[in-house]
């Protein structure tokens, strides 16, 4: 029964106000005291996530609706935000994750040095206040305005560390990317709202026989928000610059809100072309798949996870394109396997790449460093990083008990689904089975090297060695996201149900199936006794083996040698060669190595790149010929004030003139 | 009324032509702030349902700006800068005189031509608004220092002033007096500028600015 939403849409409202107020005192604050700033950056964000996330839980779980409108003086605007299933949804892990953030950024930044901590409060909640506006606005202006509030906001906090070259390098590329991405939303809306002159969402019509060149505009600039493949290229670049909080903000939340635009737009839309459907399945499984082989050869540990992003955006992608199939060829139950696999995909990866990231920032903040290869033995020194971080990997390679299994298994048993169905459909299911083994099993093997290195073995530099555990404002999150990310994970039927309503906006109205709401007690129980059972067996088979034996404890990787070093232990990029070396063709890495030579060596030395496939042979192509070709017009930039004037005279000469005699 | 309308557009075009031709910096200064003066009595006169409040308030306050302000500013700006009393014209006194009178000429065929939502008060007020503005512009493009520059835009605007008297009915107040504040800051700003230039530089030559611009050829 759905219910009214103007109790959930004003406490909404008071959280962004919050978070406004709070952003803007703690900015004005900053100067004078550093501890003020923090608190009141700190308590607004926590109080308006506190708020926000009540109300999202109890929008979806009523299936509250409702719209809130307030003229605005500009035009084709208005303030007009709404609330239903699928907003509610992408507020839950949007306001959890910000939150949590939050509290890690209050003591990851600690000492802050010559940092004001007023700028990154305040940028941080404008993000976190303008990510929820997005989902919530329901006017085309609107929505392009909260959207270039979050692109700015979270420019500034990728450039928070001003003072090195890369994070100000990787804030251009984000920046010119977002607008990339924006420039294509601007047409899409203008089209949309051309017919009937408004540009309230509830008003816009698609253009007779445009529908799929619509979709495809909105899918460049969502996809490159997303992270899709190959417009993903500010995703390596961005992540690892910026500073850990708000890496996985950016990564778990706002890159959602190009899922997000992906999804309205197929609400607001209604029906598009099959070849939408198909294309959007290609790219999520190219997306997967290319995302987790980059990841491979990476080996700097946010660089891995920022790859990862690429690849779990592709496993929602690849959900909604399954879906959006299954709309097309009308088979329901596909449909919604679909788009609740790739909904529930988005929840997840926000928990688990949240809890990574910040993983990864405990581990610098710890360490200084977020080089894998100077990293190792880290689980004995940061015992409870370690196995939050544990967690997470295992979540993110999509095995049980875990969440990261709920969502894949879901997307599973749609794929096989269409392979009841005969004809093309069948394919895309074959497409997305293949594809979703392929990125499972890699992944499962890059987290198996990130996880390995970082945390075990021996510590490879000594700021590894002298590494301690993070205070506890930084473990705390990491605690809470690994034990949703179990929860979830265990309670997946429970949440799926909960999904329902956000589903059927997209699926049509369609009550999922009995049969995969049913598979999954039956199947997670199964899965789960047989892990209990497997890990009982392998106990038993131990204490038998080792019974009677004398035990020693040793230093990991010793391999036998009388005086093992640290250098002797597998390097990030010599565990991952088996699996880069097949894909050589594609990475393309550069290679520097000097082999040893002789009976007694005396050096060698060997060094890997991976450099974006996409930057290095589209863009840096793409920008080059650009930049030659707009230089012919250098000749107008004299750079003085006489010419420029010159210039606006000629034109408004030639225009008046122009004008009248015609 | 009519009459009197004309003998001021007839004295704004013939200090246009001077302004053009004149050599001297405090020369040029004291035409604009006649120019500016007068023309607030515009305003008093243009008005066809007599004295309105806002009208005598607009002029009054521009004429003040125009006629006392203005020229004080820039002749502090003159003085503390020190620089020569010369104009110094990348295009000379005669040929600007001679495209001043083309412009002018131009000015009146667009006048004729220009669809106006009522008839103006007078035949030359469009005309000699629009010389003004281009006055006030060929000024902006053709002089080395940045005061003459200055002087450009308070000219540019005496035009907008004119041409808005066409409009006094369809132009708010409001926009009228944006655009005065905005002169005004700019007048402003730019006394500060130039001063400052000239501390750093030791001179005002506006072209010589082009050596701050960032990388090209």
């Amino acid at each position: 029964m759905p219910a009214d939403a103007s109790i959930h849409l004003f406490l909404l409202l008071w959280a962004l106000g919050v978070l406004l107020i709070s952003g803007v005192a703690s900015a004005l604050a900053g100067r004078w005291s550093e501890r003020t700033s923090v608190v009141l950056g700190i308590a607004g964000a926590g109080m308006a996530c506190l708020a926000g996330l009540a109300a999202a839980v109890a929008g979806l779980t009523a299936r509250a609706t409702g719209t809130i409108m307030l003229p605005w003086r500009i035009p084709y605007g208005a303030f007009s935000l709404g609330l239903d299933s699928l907003s509610a949804f992408f507020l839950i892990p949007l306001f959890l994750l910000s939150g949590l953030a939050a509290v890690f950024a209050s003591g990851y930044f600690r000492p802050w040095n010559e940092r004001n901590p007023g700028r990154f409060w305040l940028f941080y909640n404008l993000l976190v206040a303008s990510m929820a506006l997005v989902v919530l606005a329901r006017n085309g202006v609107l929505f392009l305005v909260a959207w270039e509030a979050m692109s700015l906001a979270s420019f500034f906090l990728v450039t928070f560390d001003d003072r090195a070259a890369d994070a100000r390098e990787a804030g251009w590329i984000y920046l010119v990317a977002t607008h990339v991405g924006t420039a294509f939303l601007i047409a899409v809306f203008i089209l949309l709202g051309r017919e009937s002159g408004s540009q309230e969402f509830s008003a816009y019509a698609v253009p007779a026989g445009s529908a799929g060149a619509l979709f495809l505009l909105g899918l460049l600039g969502f996809g490159t928000k997303a992270g899709l493949f190959p417009l993903h290229v500010w995703l390596p670049e961005a992540h690892p610059a910026a500073p850990s909080p708000v890496s996985a903000v950016m990564s778990g939340v706002m890159i959602k809100t190009g899922i997000y635009g992906i999804v309205r737009m197929l609400a607001v839309m209604g029906a598009v072309p099959g070849w939408c459907a198909w294309l959007v399945l290609a790219i999520g499984a190219v997306s997967g798949v290319l995302g987790v082989l980059f990841a491979l050869a990476q080996h700097d540990l946010k660089r891995l996870l920022a790859y990862h992003s690429v690849e779990n955006v592709g496993i929602i992608t690849l959900g909604l394109g399954l879906g959006m199939l299954g709309v097309h060829y009308g088979i329901p139950a596909v449909a919604a396997l679909g788009f609740a696999g790739g909904l529930l995909h988005v929840l997840n990866h926000a928990l688990f790449k949240g809890l990574l990231f910040l993983g990864a920032g405990a581990v610098a903040h710890a360490t200084g460093t977020r080089d894998i290869e100077r990293l190792g033995g880290l689980l004995k020194r940061m015992p409870w990083t370690g196995a939050a971080f544990l967690a997470g990997a295992v979540a993110i390679c999509g095995l049980p008990p875990f969440n990261g299994f709920a969502s894949e298994f879901l997307i599973y048993v749609g794929a096989f689904r269409t392979l009841l169905a005969n004809g093309g459909l069948a394919l895309g299911g074959l497409v997305a089975v293949v594809a979703l083994a392929l990125i499972g099993g890699l992944a499962a093997a890059c987290f198996a090297k990130a996880f390995g290195i970082v945390f075990q073995g021996e510590p490879r530099s000594p700021a590894a060695a002298a590494a301690h555990e993070v205070p506890r404002s930084l473990v705390a999150p990491m605690l809470v996201l690994a034990a949703l990310c179990l929860a979830i994970g265990l309670g997946a039927g429970a949440v799926v149900r909960a999904l329902d309503p956000a589903v059927a906006q997209l699926a049509g109205p369609i009550v999922m199936s009995d049969a995969p709401r049913g598979i999954f007690p039956i199947a997670l129980g199964t899965v789960l006794a047989l892990l209990v059972a497997l890990t009982l067996a392998l106990a038993w088979i131990r204490r038998r083996l080792l019974a009677g034996r004398s035990v020693r404890a040793a230093v990991t990787w010793d391999c036998g040698y009388a005086a093992p070093t640290a250098s002797m232990q597998y390097t990030a990029t010599g565990f991952a060669q088996p699996l880069t070396n097949g894909a050589w063709a594609i990475l393309q890495p550069h290679v520097e190595a000097r082999l040893p030579q002789g009976v007694f060596p005396v050096s060698a030395s060997f060094e890997s790149h991976a450099p974006d496939v996409a930057r290095a042979n589209l863009y840096d192509p793409l920008f080059r010929r650009l930049a030659v070709g707009l230089g012919w017009f250098r000749w107008l930039q004299q750079g003085q004030v006489h010419w420029y004037v010159l210039y606006i005279v000629v034109v408004l000469m030639v225009l008046l003139a122009w004008a009248l005699v015609s | 009324m009519s009459g009197v309308i004309e003998i001021i557009l007839i004295f704004l075009i013939l200090a246009n032509l001077i302004l053009l031709g004149a050599s001297r910096l405090r020369n040029a200064i004291r035409i604009v702030a006649w120019q500016g003066l007068v023309l607030g009595l515009m305003p008093l006169l243009a008005h066809r349902d007599g004295l309105v409040w806002a009208a005598i308030l607009l002029g009054a306050g521009s004429a003040g700006i125009k006629g006392f302000v203005f020229p004080a500013l820039l002749n502090r700006a003159l003085r503390e800068t020190q620089a020569s009393r010369e104009i110094e014209p990348f295009v000379g006194y005669v040929l600007s005189l001679l495209a001043g009178v083309g412009v002018l000429a131009l000015s009146v065929w667009f006048g004729s031509r220009l669809p106006l939502p009522w008839p103006p008060a007078s035949n030359l007020l469009v005309p000699a608004g629009m010389f003004t503005v281009w006055t006030g512009l060929f000024l902006i493009v053709t002089r080395r220092k940045a005061i003459t520059q200055v002087l450009g835009y308070v000219v540019l605007e005496n035009g907008i002033f004119t041409l808005g008297m066409v409009l006094v009915e369809a132009m708010p107040l409001l926009v009228e007096l944006g655009v005065l504040l905005d002169i005004f800051v700019a007048v402003f700003v730019m006394g500060i500028i130039v001063f400052n230039i000239n501390r750093e530089f030791d001179h005002i030559d506006s072209d010589q600015l082009a050596a701050l611009k960032e990388g090209g050829p």
